[in-house]
C-alpha cells in the first residue's frame, strides 16, 4: 500500500534521496533548494540513510566532487539552483562527456540580474545544451515519482548520461501537497545496486578518465553522447513503464490534458499546468470550445517526434516559454516546439509568448486569455503578438 | 610505516608514470610526478588526480595513458574538489564491502591551477580533511598556455603578460606563499621541497604525506626550461641554486610544528639563483641593481621569518 503524506516538493525529493540511498552527495545551499540537502543531512544525522555528505565550498565544487565520486564508482546526487548551476556550468558538460550518471535535483529558479530567487526555467534551459537529460515536474507528487525514475534511466547501460530532475521553485518546492510515497523495500528493488563496468576504484583493471582528445577523437565523443541520448528515448518509456506497473502512475515525454479532440492548445513546462488545466476545464464548461493542454516532461531528450504528432492537427498553438533566450525572437520551448512541427509541415498556426520570469504570477484568467487569442489566429491567420510578454506591468 | 631511505631501492621502483608521454625534456614537473609516485610503497593501489595543464594534456592524450595508476582530469580548477569527490566515493564503498584493497589519493597541479584559479577548490578539500594529498609542481607561471604570470611568479620575472620593456622590470609584485597558507589551514601536513642531491628530501617528504592520515599539501618547485629560460641539462643546479640562496627553502610543518629541513652553511646571494635564468635576464642591465637588492631583501625576510617559525 502506498503512503498518504504530506509533503513540500523539497521534502519529497529529500525522501527519494533517502529511498535511493545514492554513495555520495556533496552540496551547496541555495534558495529555493537550500531545503534538499539540509533534509538529506538530517536523515544521515539520525541513521536513517548511509550517504556520505561533501560540504563543499560551492557548486562548481558540487559537481566536480560529484563527478570525482561517479567516477570512483559510487552513485550520487547533488541539488542546486539558479546561479548555483550557472556556476557548475563547465562541470555540467564535464559530467555528461565523462558518462556519469550524476542525478541533480533541480529547484528552478531565475538567472540574476536582478538577483531574484522565484521560480522561472532559465537555469535548466541555461544547460539545455549540456547533454543532460532533463525531466521537469508540474506537482510534488510528480518530482517525487521522477526522482525514483532518475537513476535507472541514467545508470542504464545503453544510456549513462547524468539526469536533471526539475520542478518550480517556491511553487511546487516550498508548497506542501498531498502525495503518494512509494514503500521504502519497492523503490530498492526498483533501483537496483549501481555497479558500473568501469570505474576508478575497479580493484581489477585500472582506469583513466578525462583525457586531451586532439581533433582526431573529439567528434566521436560527442557523437557516443548522441547515441546515449537517442537511447534515452526509448530507456526513459522502459522506466515509466516499469514505475507504473510499480505504482500505477503513468509517465511519458509530455501530458495530454484534454488534447484527443482539442483544435487550441498551449504547450508548456512545470507547475503553471495545474492553472493552465483550471482554463481549460473552465472553457470547455462555460463554452464548450476545444481546448487542451501539452504539458512537456521531458524536454532532453526533446520528444519531436511525438510532439509533432499531437499537435500537427491543432488549429492554432500557443507556446509558453519561461526563460528568456535573448534571440530578439522566441524562447527555447518555443523555437524547438516550431521546429518540430516545421518538420511535419503542419498548418497549425503557432505563436510562442513569455510568462512567469522571476516568479511572476500566471492566473486562470491570462490562460483564458491566450486561449482567446488562439482562437482570434485561427480565424485571422495574423498573429499580431508573437514573443509577448504575459502580464507585464504597463508601467 | 617510514623506513629509511635507500636510494637504489627507491630509483629502482617500477615507474607509475610511463615514458613516452610528451613532457618536455629538462621539465621539472615530469620529475616531480615520478618521484611523488615512487613514494607510494609498490604493494598499494593509487588514484591520481590532475588539473588541466601542461602535464594533463601532454600525459594523456586520447587514447594513451601515461599512468599505471587508476587517473582522472576534470578541469583547471577544480582538483582538490574532484579527488575530494574520489577519496569520499571510496570511504563509502569501503565501509560497504564493495572494495577491499587500499587506495591512496594524490592530485596534481600546477601553480596556476593551485596557487590562483583552483585555489578555492583546494582550501575546500584541504579544510574538510580528506585523506589525500595535493601535489603542487609549482613552475612559477601558466606555462601550459605560454608563460603568463601566476600568483606564484617571482617579482621582476619576464613573462608574456608582464614582459620586460623599455618601461616595465617585469612582474611587479612578490610570490604568493602558499605553503604557508596551506599550513595554516592546520592540516596535519605541509610540506615544499624541490630537487636535491639523491632526492632525499622530495621522496620522506612525498612518503610522509601520503602517510599522513588526513589531507596532506606539498609544493614541488619544479623549473620549466621554457618559461625559466635555462638549458635542460641545468635542471638540478637550478634547483640545487634555488635552495643554497633559500630562495625556496625546504621544510614541513607536521602536525603544526614548524621544522627546517635544510639549512645552508653558506647561503648563496639570489643573484645566482636569478643570473643562469632568461626571465630575469633585465635585472643584469646596468642601472637595476636596486631590483636585485630589492629581491634580496624579500628573500632574506621570508628566510628570516621562516626560522623564526621553526625556532631555528
Amino acid at each position: 500500500m502506498a503512503i498518504r503524506e504530506r509533503l513540500s516538493g523539497n521534502e519529497a525529493v529529500a525522501y527519494a534521496i533517502r529511498q535511493t540511498a545514492p554513495d555520495v552527495m556533496p552540496a551547496f545551499p541555495i534558495t529555493p533548494s537550500t531545503e534538499i540537502p539540509q533534509y538529506v543531512a538530517n536523515y544521515i544525522a539520525n541513521g536513517k540513510v548511509d550517504t556520505e555528505f561533501i560540504h563543499v565550498e560551492s557548486e562548481h565544487s558540487a559537481m566536480s566532487a560529484a563527478i570525482g565520486a561517479s567516477a570512483a564508482g559510487a552513485r550520487v546526487v547533488t541539488a542546486t539552483s539558479s546561479c548555483g548551476m550557472a556556476l557548475m556550468w563547465e562541470e555540467l558538460y564535464v559530467a555528461a562527456s565523462d558518462r556519469l550518471p550524476v542525478v541533480l535535483a533541480l529547484v528552478n529558479r531565475a538567472l540574476s540580474g536582478p538577483i531574484n530567487i522565484n521560480a522561472d526555467h532559465s537555469d535548466s534551459m541555461g544547460a539545455r545544451d549540456t547533454g543532460w537529460i532533463q525531466i521537469y515536474a508540474e506537482s510534488n507528487q510528480e518530482v517525487y515519482d521522477n526522482f525514483l525514475q532518475a537513476y535507472p534511466i541514467a545508470e542504464h547501460e545503453a544510456v549513462h548520461l547524468p539526469v536533471m530532475i526539475c520542478q518550480d521553485g517556491f511553487i511546487t518546492s516550498h508548497g506542501v501537497e498531498n502525495i503518494l510515497l512509494v514503500e521504502d523495500e519497492k523503490v530498492k528493488e526498483f533501483v537496483g545496486e549501481y555497479a558500473p563496468a568501469h570505474y576508478l576504484l575497479n580493484e581489477k583493471e585500472p582506469m583513466a578518465l578525462g583525457p586531451y582528445a586532439v581533433s582526431n577523437y573529439y567528434m566521436e565523443t560527442k557523437r557516443g553522447q548522441r547515441e546515449a541520448m537517442i537511447n534515452a528515448r526509448r530507456v526513459i518509456l522502459e522506466v515509466a513503464e516499469k514505475f507504473e506497473r510499480m505504482t500505477g502512475r503513468k509517465y511519458g515525454f509530455f501530458e495530454e490534458y484534454r488534447m484527443e479532440d482539442a483544435e487550441y492548445a498551449i504547450v508548456l513546462i512545470g507547475s503553471a499546468a495545474g492553472t493552465c488545466k483550471a482554463a481549460v476545464d473552465r472553457i470547455r464548461e462555460k463554452t464548450g470550445k476545444k481546448v487542451g493542454l501539452l504539458k512537456i516532461r521531458v524536454f532532453r531528450p526533446f520528444p519531436e517526434k511525438e510532439l509533432a504528432e499531437a499537435l500537427k492537427d491543432k488549429k492554432a498553438v500557443a507556446v509558453l516559454d519561461r526563460s528568456e533566450m535573448f534571440s530578439a525572437t522566441g524562447g527555447p520551448l518555443g523555437a524547438e516546439v516550431r521546429s518540430a512541427l516545421f518538420g511535419v509541415k503542419s498548418q497549425a498556426e503557432v505563436v510562442n509568448y513569455f510568462y512567469g520570469l522571476g516568479g511572476r504570477d500566471i492566473t486562470v484568467e491570462d490562460f483564458e486569455e491566450v486561449y482567446g487569442k488562439l482562437e482570434k489566429l485561427a480565424r485571422t491567420h495574423v498573429a499580431e503578438d508573437m514573443y509577448a510578454y504575459i502580464g507585464l506591468r504597463e508601467r | 610505516m617510514e623506513t629509511a631511505y635507500n636510494y637504489k631501492e627507491v630509483m629502482s621502483r617500477p615507474e607509475r608514470l610511463s615514458p613516452g608521454h610528451r613532457m618536455c625534456a629538462g621539465c621539472g614537473g615530469t620529475v616531480a610526478v615520478r618521484a611523488v609516485l615512487r613514494a607510494l610503497h609498490p604493494e598499494d593501489k593509487a588514484v591520481v588526480g590532475n588539473a588541466t595543464g601542461c602535464l594533463e594534456v601532454s600525459t594523456f592524450m586520447y587514447p594513451f595513458t601515461a599512468y599505471q595508476d587508476s587517473y582522472i582530469h576534470n578541469a583547471f580548477e577544480n582538483a582538490g574538489a574532484t579527488l575530494s569527490g574520489v577519496e569520499t566515493a571510496y570511504r563509502v564503498l569501503r565501509k560497504k564491502g564493495k572494495i577491499g584493497e587500499d587506495y591512496k589519493f594524490i592530485t596534481f597541479g600546477g601553480d596556476g591551477g593551485t596557487y590562483d584559479i583552483g585555489f578555492q577548490s583546494l582550501s575546500g578539500a584541504m579544510e574538510r580533511g580528506h585523506d589525500m594529498v595535493y601535489v603542487c609542481y609549482d613552475n612559477g607561471a601558466y606555462m601550459n598556455t605560454g608563460t603568463q604570470r601566476s600568483s606564484a611568479t617571482p617579482q621582476f620575472a619576464d613573462t608574456t603578460t608582464t614582459p620586460a620593456g623599455t618601461v616595465s622590470k617585469g612582474k611587479v609584485q612578490v610570490r604568493k606563499d602558499l605553503t604557508a597558507i596551506m599550513a595554516e589551514h592546520h592540516i596535519p601536513y605541509a610540506a615544499q621541497t624541490t630537487f636535491t642531491q639523491n632526492f632525499k628530501d622530495l621522496h620522506t617528504k612525498a612518503e610522509r604525506a601520503i602517510y599522513t592520515k588526513g589531507a596532506a599539501f606539498l609544493n614541488v618547485m619544479s623549473p620549466c626550461p621554457r618559461g625559466w629560460g635555462y638549458e635542460p641539462s641545468e635542471l638540478m643546479n637550478i634547483c640545487k641554486l634555488a635552495v643554497e640562496s633559500c630562495y625556496w627553502p625546504l621544510y614541513e610543518v607536521i602536525d603544526g610544528k614548524w621544522i627546517l629541513s635544510y639549512e645552508p652553511k653558506n647561503k648563496l646571494p639570489v643573484e645566482d639563483f636569478l643570473r643562469p635564468q632568461k626571465r630575469f635576464k633585465h635585472l643584469f642591465t646596468p642601472g637595476c641593481e636596486e631590483l636585485i637588492a630589492q629581491f634580496q631583501a624579500e628573500v632574506d625576510r621570508r628566510w628570516e621569518e621562516l626560522k623564526n617559525r621553526c625556532g631555528a
